[in-house]
């Protein structure tokens, strides 16, 4: 099997088997406990974990360290890397850094801007953005030199991976712009988590006619709701997600004690559906603050026991 | 232009308050366009320091000029057979008059009397807005006109980010979206494929990034 | 009409209340005067379409510059009224008049005569 990198993920999808991945939030503090023990709760039900990077622009510790820890254990972490905080100096370094302990994921960001977090008066950065990262990446691991044009030692062996948002506006460049990451060199997508399944069909029929089911592999993004509140907030306070009037409704009509298993229910069934989906190479479920669920969500979708790589 | 904003009143008074004679300088040019250092602020920033001294019972003068530019050394001049009669100047100019004025005269305090925001256009009377930020190196012929660089709260010079919402940039909902502007003008220009095209990693040492900046022209110097 | 209203007030005549600029507002109460107010057309029927318009936002304006150093903004204020209206125009002269009483004088006045006795 040709691989350019050893990542399991890489394997796991070049293989042609549906790729599994879940994220784990870092915490508010130095406490790694926190992530060992969301990790070891999902270990056997993923094939690659996401660590976020100051998600939404909340400070936490950092996703390098946490990728470090999982690597660690024996687990095979995706870094996840925005481009708000740090110059490409800095972005160069942590890349090296993961790469010295061979972390062989990367998922590149531009990152929230940092009016949602809790530094709305500090500086951003924005030295690149995510296509420009991507394209960093994949210059440093395949021509094995640094932006400035000196050798690297040692470099990078990353299987480099990017977010899509096909909710977001302006939904007619949604395409043109995944295409244009795979230009820059991406090999891998994480999609915005997806409620509006008519219209990801849209975009999937519209990305294959561009011939760009062949050139990157994407992985569907779900999460499911825990409450019919969560879905109402999701659907009006956050930019950029869809969530369709009947999927509320459904979630709703149900009584409260009911709520999460019906959330549950609609995320599997939505699995379920995305499966035949013809593009769609793998999951990726983020299960905020509820990553409990993940291991019940892969079982019930059919995708559990995740295949044995070497 | 140059859009600058008048400073409250109480940080001004904070500054002279311990002086007794002081010149209010305005500026002819900018700051008169965005009304905030003109002829005319300068009569009311003068009009209302004198009645917020005299309520507190001290006794302030006030000399107003209003200078066509201070940002060249010509129009300062103006300022030489007087300036040291004074205790202290509060300019109206922005930043770079402000500064100007100091330099041209050093054994005087200088005080800014507005806040200077950015370089913007008039959308219409009393609303301004940003469009550039100095980069040094124009890409508005890659962008149909929009740049990036001062409309998008990222700069993203390959947007837009998935938190564009229907045309709203995602931390301010009546701020527009930059590349929404960017992909709405390439299709009305039909130049809709230029979007495909991957603008490369920018170079910001021309930018504040790469230190203060100055620009030579030998073939004027004299 | 000879209606009566108290003389305390001084009526300075415009063209119209769009000819208002905030420094004459300003000016007035440096002078010493304990309030004043600026009286435009019925809104809808300027002669001039708008001025009284951006009279009442110039007026605004100097509210909260008043209020800023001290001498209080509710000694300004803006009358819509018709030209023609006597009685109310004597109404909102005695409505101003017990008003400005009520808030006592400019609290530069003592400052004033300092300077006018030295």
């Amino acid at each position: 099997m040709n691989t350019k990198t050893p990542s399991r993920l890489e394997k796991i999808l070049t293989s042609g088997n549906l790729a599994v991945t879940s994220e784990c939030g870092p915490p508010r503090g130095s406490d790694g406990e926190v992530i060992t023990k969301k990790a070891e709760m999902i270990k056997d039900y993923v094939d690659a974990i996401n660590i976020t990077d100051n998600q939404t622009s909340v400070t936490r510790l950092c996703s390098l360290a946490a990728c470090i820890r999982l690597k660690l254990m024996g687990l095979e972490p995706i870094l996840q890397m925005v481009t708000r905080d740090r110059n490409r100096i800095a972005l160069q370094s942590d890349i090296l850094g993961a790469a010295s302990f061979d972390i062989f994921n990367i998922l590149c960001l531009s990152g929230d801007h940092q009016k949602f977090g809790d530094c709305p008066q500090g500086q951003n950065v924005f030295d690149i953005d995510s296509m420009q990262l991507i394209q960093t990446v994949r210059h440093m691991r395949d021509e094995g030199k640094f932006l400035g044009g000196d050798a690297i030692e040692r470099p990078p062996r990353m299987f480099v991976g990017a977010a899509a948002n096909p909710f977001a506006d302006p939904f007619e460049i949604r395409v043109r712009r995944l295409a244009k990451k795979v230009a820059a060199g991406v090999e891998f997508i994480q999609t915005q988590c997806i409620y509006n399944l008519d219209k990801f069909e849209v975009y999937m029929k519209q990305a294959g006619d561009r011939g760009l089911h062949e050139k990157v592999y994407i992985l569907a993004g779900v999460t499911p709701f825990k409450s019919a509140g969560m879905a109402k907030y999701m659907k009006n306070r956050v930019p950029g997600m869809d969530v369709p009037d009947e999927v509320v409704a459904r979630m709703s009509g149900v009584p409260k004690e009911k709520q999460p298993e019906e959330g549950i229910d609609i995320c599997v069934e939505s699995i379920q559906r995305l499966k035949e989906l013809e593009g769609v190479r793998g999951f990726h479920i983020m299960a905020i603050e509820w990553e409990e669920m993940v291991p019940e969500i892969v079982k019930r979708a059919g995708l559990y026991p995740r295949p044995k790589i070497e | 232009m140059i859009v600058a904003e008048r400073k409250p009143i109480e940080e001004i008074m904070g500054f002279v308050r311990d002086f007794k004679k002081i010149i209010i300088a305005g500026c002819n040019e900018c700051v008169t366009v965005c009304y905030a250092g003109g002829k005319k602020e300068v009569e009311i920033l003068a009009s209302a320091l004198s009645m917020a001294f005299m309520k507190e019972g001290k006794e302030l003068e006030i000399k107003e000029v209003t200078l066509e530019r201070q940002c060249d050394p010509e129009y300062l001049e103006e300022l030489r057979g007087f300036i040291y009669d004074y205790d202290a100047v509060v300019s109206l100019a922005c930043g770079v008059g402000v500064q100007f004025l100091a330099e041209k005269y050093l054994k005087i305090p200088v005080f800014p009397g507005v806040n200077t925001l950015f370089m913007g256009v008039t959308e219409e009377k009393g609303v301004w807005s940003e469009r550039c930020q100095g980069c040094g190196q124009c890409i508005l012929g890659q962008t149909a006109g929009i740049c990036p660089i001062s409309r998008c709260a990222k700069r993203l010079l390959n947007g837009p980010c998935g938190g564009s919402t229907k045309g709203k940039c995602e931390i301010n909902p009546e701020l527009d979206c930059a590349w929404q502007l960017i992909i709405d003008r390439l299709k009305e220009l039909g130049r809709l494929d230029d979007y495909d095209t991957l603008i490369p990693i920018k170079d910001w040492s021309t930018e504040r990034a790469g230190g203060p900046r100055k620009l030579v022209r030998e073939d004027l110097q004299q | 009409m000879r209606l009566s209203y108290p003389d305390s007030i001084r009526i300075i005549r415009l063209p119209c209340t769009g000819k208002v600029d905030v420094i004459y507002l300003l000016r007035a109460f440096q002078k010493g005067a304990d309030g004043v107010y600026v009286a435009g057309c019925l809104e809808g029927e300027c002669h001039y379409l708008t001025g009284n318009l951006r009279a009442r936002k110039k007026v605004e304006y100097a509210k909260k510059i008043l209020d800023e150093v001290g001498i209080g903004g509710e000694r300004l204020e803006m009358y819509n009224i018709a030209a023609s209206d006597g009685p109310r125009f004597a109404e909102i002269a005695r409505e101003m008049h017990e008003k400005i009483m009520a808030l006592g004088p400019n609290p530069i006045k003592g400052a004033l005569r300092e300077k006018k006795a030295a």
